[in-house]
């Protein structure tokens, strides 16, 4: 019945937006949305196709391991390669320093023998474990074909210096911006220079603020100021094309304003550090010994429809693939007796559904 | 479309399954308005959800609702905190009402009150944010008072679709907020009109004195509240709603509130609501 009203909305689907699916690093989704890569193939393969477009990604970071910064380095390594804008922002004096760190794209030939060899591996692997590669393989091969929307990144080999030279890239110290005013003016005038949501997009931006509220910054007790601040990158963020990722340590922030930025976030993850010696927990998962970490996914963005998102799992583990690239993988279960199964569970420190368990799988 | 078919919220809310016999179900109906002329009694509709289950769906449940061709009287004021006009364009389309349209028929008047500035900016930003707040009050006034009017009665609901970003904009003085919410209510009062609010529950849980969230509790005839299954969410059901329903006291002292709980499943052009076990 709405399509015999004449389309006077501000919506209408334009017929040239057909074309950004030829621009490197963007994909259409569902309801009009475009995603850019999170830079971790896995981790866009469980959001439904990445970060979409103009919205906020807010990360919880484990107090006591940096895996936050693996997710942020993969989101703008990705941006490098596809050529995109970036600003970073993060509590360092030099926050330049960080692009040091950034890890390099693995070459589309290495990139083919890793996808050989994992395919091969994960026939080795016994069958209960099957499940979760079905669709796996015509992903892969869709990779191939086109310009590379994800790529592998080897973590044990920092960029190329010339691949920084000549790009857009802004770096804001976050203790030079004693009330959020400058971070605020500076994230709005690189947005500004990102051409807007006009039905062509040519490219879109990427906004990463790392360690939002640490205690090294001068706005850390204006609660507030930072949750304003929140609200109005996100209108920002909202009508550009653009995407903007906030690392926080929520144990900084109160409980109420912590559920105000969860609130405001689109896509909300929390990494969380496995300890060394956890025997309880490397008896009940396999492949404990190569976990880095866990990832749990609370919040799947929702843009333009009223559905939510549920993910069969929303606990994964961080792993190494090679020892070099990051992926994502669901955790699996140990075959043993059900009765131990119970006894983990209470650790959920950075899990905000109280109600499940810290792990689900 | 399913245009007229009756879930157990419209039952739970006191609808019926015609929405255009409003005058007969006005007594009990929480958001029917008071249709037989103004001067009736505010209806106020508090939707409260968590980070886990996003309560919009209700949101958009009730704009369709009012929007509808069988009530054709009826006016929507939305104020917009959350999303842009074009989210709720998309999503309303699909649930087959166009936005769009009745935005220039001036049956959905449509405030985009999105953060533009961080308000720290300048030296007045909470000045400014509070001056935007009198002025969209303002606005609504008008509205109201102009579809009140003798010749076109209307029934006129007042939609703000997150309160507790209301707060932020106006930079945590939910006094502001709470004379907004007070200017708002008494507005409804005096034109009968209805007050639909979005508010998420969690941010207030661990708060010592809550007095936005309880004078909004004390306020509201009906309270929605959605939130996840104790087990978690699934992909068949979604979380679970629990409606208070006051509207149903008649006068005669004996308040009895009606409590419903079902669950619910959100799909893209409707949501199927269903009691605990009784789906097959």
């Amino acid at each position: 019945m709405a399509l015999n009203k004449p389309r006077t909305s501000s919506f209408s689907r334009n017929v040239s937006t057909v074309s950004t699916s030829q621009v490197p690093g963007l994909k259409h989704g569902p309801n009009g949305t475009v995603f850019l890569s999170s830079g971790i193939a896995d981790l866009d393969k469980i959001l439904g196709g990445g970060f979409p477009l103009g919205s906020l990604v807010m990360i919880m970071e484990d107090p006591e391991a940096p895996h936050h910064m693996l997710l942020l380095r993969n989101f703008m390594s990705q941006g490098l390669v596809h050529k995109q804008p970036l600003l970073y922002a993060s509590p360092a004096m030099e926050p330049r320093g960080f692009l040091g760190t950034l890890p390099n794209p693995v070459s589309s030939k290495d990139d083919k023998s890793r996808d050989h060899d994992t395919e091969q591996e994960k026939t080795l692997r016994i069958a209960w474990q099957y499940k979760k590669y079905f669709g796996e393989q015509n992903l892969d091969s869709q990779r191939d074909g086109k310009a590379e929307y994800c790529n592998d990144f080897d973590l044990r080999k920092p960029l190329d210096r010339h691949a920084l030279s000549g790009q857009c890239i802004d770096c804001v110290s976050l203790q030079d911006s004693p009330n959020l005013a400058t971070l605020y003016e500076r994230c709005s005038t690189f947005l500004a220079q990102i051409p807007r949501f006009d039905g062509n997009i040519t490219s879109a931006g990427r906004i990463s603020i790392q360690s939002f509220c640490a205690p090294q910054c001068e706005f850390s007790d204006k609660e507030w100021d930072m949750l304003s601040f929140i609200g109005s990158l996100k209108s920002l963020v909202m009508s550009s094309n653009a995407v903007a990722v906030i690392t926080f340590p929520p144990s900084l922030v109160s409980p109420t304003v912590l559920k105000r930025w969860q609130h405001l976030a689109d896509t909300l993850l929390s990494v969380r550090a496995v300890p060394d010696e956890d025997r309880e927990l490397a008896k009940l998962l396999t492949g404990y010994q190569d976990m880095l970490g866990l990832l749990n996914v609370h919040k799947v963005a929702r843009i333009n429809t009223q559905v939510p998102i549920i993910l069969e799992a929303t606990t994964y583990s961080i792993k190494l693939h090679k020892r070099r690239s990051l992926g994502l993988e669901c955790l699996n279960q140990a075959p043993v007796d059900a009765s131990s199964g119970n006894s983990y569970g209470t650790s959920g420190s950075c899990s905000v559904s109280t109600k499940t368990g810290a792990l689900d799988f | 479309m399913s245009n007229s078919a009756h879930t157990l919220l419209d039952e739970a809310l006191g609808f019926d399954d015609d929405g255009d016999d409003v005058v007969y179900f006005g007594s009990h109906n929480a958001l029917g308005g008071a249709a037989g002329g103004g001067g009736g009694s505010a209806k106020m509709v508090l939707i409260k959800d968590c980070v886990e289950t996003s309560g919009a769906f209700i949101l958009h449940h009730l704009i369709k609702r009012s929007l509808s061709p069988n009530r054709p009287s009826d006016v929507v004021v939305f104020l917009a905190f959350a999303h842009p006009f074009s989210h709720y364009d998309r999503i309303l389309r699909k649930l087959g009402c166009n936005v769009g349209v009745q935005r220039e028929t001036k049956r959905f008047i449509y405030y985009d009150m999105l953060m533009p500035k961080y308000p720290g900016l300048g030296r007045d930003g909470e000045k400014g944010a509070e001056a935007a707040l009198l002025h969209v009050y303002g606005n609504i006034q008008k509205t109201v008072e102009l579809c009140s009017s003798p010749e076109g009665i209307k029934n006129i609901t007042i939609m703000i679709d997150d309160i507790s970003l209301m707060e932020v904009t106006v930079c945590g003085s939910s006094n502001q907020v709470l004379d907004f919410l007070h200017y708002c209510f008494t507005l409804a009062t005096q034109f009968g009109c209805s007050v639909v609010i979005l508010s998420h529950e969690d941010v207030y849980s661990s708060m010592d004195r809550p007095s936005l969230q309880r004078q909004m509790e004390y306020l509201a005839n009906v309270i929605i509240k959605a939130e996840p299954l104790a087990t978690g969410l699934a992909t068949d059901v979604h979380g679970q709603l629990t409606v208070f329903n006051r509207g149903f006291c008649q006068g005669t002292g004996n308040s009895k509130t009606k409590i419903r709980n079902f669950h619910f499943k959100v799909k893209e052009n409707y949501v199927e609501y269903f009691y605990p076990g009784s789906r097959t």
